[in-house]
């Protein structure tokens, strides 16, 4: 028990450490500017006494390891600065498309994982039949279009011409829970093709890979019937595999948001990031940025941390 | 050249599906100047016109020819997808090699680093610094080689591993090689296949990731022709039910069709991965 304790602990404190090194070069990264963030946004026409106040305003006049002290202090404590654009608070732009970027997320990951795996395992078990081939050959055509010309035929098949769905996906406060799904069904329809022929692909090898591990076999040689094979020896085994592949493949998705968000004009974080970008409003940039990079590492490590509990071998040590 | 033959002989209809939609992008981008009807970057009529004998394709958002411009977009985005992934490659291969090589601290301290790169998502990470930086199209290559070298130095240095513990490798060693001489005749050669296939991989992602990035307005600038902006700027098309504004991105989406299948071809081929 206590060698599991210590490789979860080592997990936290390495996903802890990298969550730190990630801010230190999202922060740090500015100070790469040629001359300074003053001129990269008044530009060269500002005189010396407009460039010195706004300097003074963003506190760039205090050096690097104090800024970064005072940003990184302030976001801990929820204050992520002001955008440049428009002076509001970036906690206030953030707070609702957080909860819209999440929402599209969860309504994408709610239909892909039980679709994905339930495929997966079954392409594993009719493996080299032909809806194993025509699988394969569907999954890797679908894994290489980019997300936008998924998202492009959606909206020109479902929204154009059949007319089902909202080509633009306005998502407001004051609309129900049903509404508010009827409009994010194309972004989240978009997301789950993407992300389905992934983790499909992954979960067929995961199984595949252990039903040709020498237990699996003994058991079969044994006369144990194919459901209780499945059930009692491979399931437990494939669980930590399985887990992986399914978080894997959500940090994936926490990226894909940005894209389809644009393309369906979804009030999302992945837009404010898009537009923060496009004004070189880099506050914003930073503070989104890091807010997917820090959900990115965090799956990562619930992938590894949970692989690791669900180790039936670390679980019954001998 | 005769196995080389013969294995083509024996390739699935996939694989030579891909290999022949490879060939026919090579020969567009090659010959764009002489298969377009107008130039790159000229406006030959007003915004937006259907399709005709005169502009088969119709005309974008600018005015200038669809065709033109999805001809010479193929010579553009290919050629700075390929150049950024031969970048990638001997970043990877390189510093993947001397980890093996080397081993010891060296190992460590590139392995760390390259652990740090990959904990952030690539498109994130090359839009932060593509916010910083600017978007010039050297610079583009250079930040997206970088962040896809790091996939390319966990396969190269894992491969490497295998083969520094070889005998002949030894042999090299206590004859007096230097490094430089053992990575490139010893280990390079040994390791060359899985690389081959992942070349085909990275390409593909590469060429994604930029067409996304151009799609988002921070790739290829314009005017130079590139499908991911293309896309972009004339999606309002879209809405009216046209779907010219979708064929660059089926360009896109049909050149990693071809090479995913080849390079899966080629997997199955090469030992260890089989799995029929």
């Amino acid at each position: 028990m206590t060698q599991i304790l210590t490789m979860v602990a080592q997990r936290l404190a390495l996903g802890l450490l990298t969550l730190f090194v990630v801010s230190l070069i999202i922060f740090l990264g500015v100070e790469l500017l040629p001359g300074d963030l003053t001129q990269a946004i008044l530009g060269q026409a500002a005189t010396e006494e407009t460039v010195a106040a706004f300097r003074r305003e963003l506190k760039l006049d205090l050096p690097p390891h104090e800024r970064y002290v005072a940003w990184l202090g302030g976001i801990l404590q929820g204050d992520l600065g002001h955008s440049l654009a428009n002076k509001r608070a970036i906690t206030e732009l953030m707070g609702v498309r957080l909860w819209n970027t999440l929402f599209l997320a969860f309504i994408s990951a709610a239909v892909a994982v039980p679709l994905a795996l339930g495929l997966g395992i079954l392409a594993a078990l009719y493996r080299g039949t032909p809806y194993d081939r025509a699988v394969n050959i569907v999954t890797l055509s679908s894994i290489s279009f980019p997300e936008f010309f998924v998202a492009y035929i959606l909206i020109l098949v479902l929204a154009v011409q059949l007319g089902w769905f909202p080509s633009i996906s306005n998502i407001g406060e004051e609309l129900g829970f049903w509404e508010r799904v009827y409009r994010s069904i194309l972004p989240a329809l978009t997301l789950t093709l993407v992300v389905v022929a992934h983790m499909m692909r992954m979960t067929r090898a995961a199984i595949i890979n252990l039903m040709a591990s020498p237990y699996i076999e003994m058991a079969n040689l044994k006369g144990l019937p194919r459901v209780r094979i499945i059930v009692r020896h491979a399931l437990p085994n494939a669980l930590a595999p399985i887990i992986n592949v399914v978080v894997i493949n959500l940090a994936y998705l926490v990226v894909g948001v940005v894209i389809v968000e644009v393309v369906f004009v979804y009030p999302g974080l992945g837009q404010l990031l898009i537009d923060a970008v496009r004004t070189r409003d880099i506050p914003v940039v930073q503070a989104t940025g890091l807010f997917f990079a820090a959900a990115y590492i965090l799956l990562n490590l619930t992938a590894d941390v949970l692989s690791i509990l669900t180790n039936p071998r670390l679980l019954h040590p001998r | 050249m005769q196995d080389a033959l013969r294995l083509l002989g024996n390739s699935p209809w996939s694989a030579r599906l891909g290999m022949l939609v490879v060939l026919f992008y090579v020969v567009v981008a090659i010959f764009a100047p002489v298969l377009t009807p107008y130039g790159e970057s000229e406006i030959v009529a007003a915004e937006y016109e259907p399709w005709s004998s005169e502009f088969l394709l119709g005309t974008d958002n600018l005015g200038r020819d669809m065709l033109t411009r999805l001809i010479y977009g193929a010579r553009n985005t290919i050629g700075i997808a390929l150049i950024t992934t031969v970048l990638a490659f001997l970043i990877g291969c390189v510093a993947g090699f001397l980890a093996a090589t080397l081993g010891g601290w060296a190992d460590q301290a590139i392995g760390r680093v390259v652990d740090v790169l990959m904990a952030i998502p690539q498109l994130i990470f090359a839009l932060l610094i593509l916010t910083i930086v600017g978007t010039a199209i050297p610079i583009l290559v250079v930040v997206i080689a970088v962040l896809d070298s790091t996939r390319v130095f966990r396969l190269s240095r894992a491969v490497a591993m295998n083969i520094v513990v070889m005998d002949y490798v030894e042999v090299a060693r206590l004859r007096g090689e230097g490094l430089w001489w053992i990575m490139r005749r010893e280990v390079l050669p040994n390791a060359l296949p899985p690389l081959v296939a992942e070349f085909g991989l990275r390409f593909c992602f590469v060429f994604l990731l930029l067409s996304a990035l151009s799609f988002l307005g921070l790739g290829i600038q314009p005017p130079t022709a590139d499908w991911g902006s293309m896309v972009r700027d004339n999606a309002t098309l879209i809405t009216f039910g046209d779907f010219t504004p979708i064929l660059p991105a089926a360009s896109i989406a049909l050149l990693t069709v071809g090479v995913n299948f080849i390079v899966d071809w080629f997997l199955h081929q090469t030992a260890g991965l089989k799995d029929e």
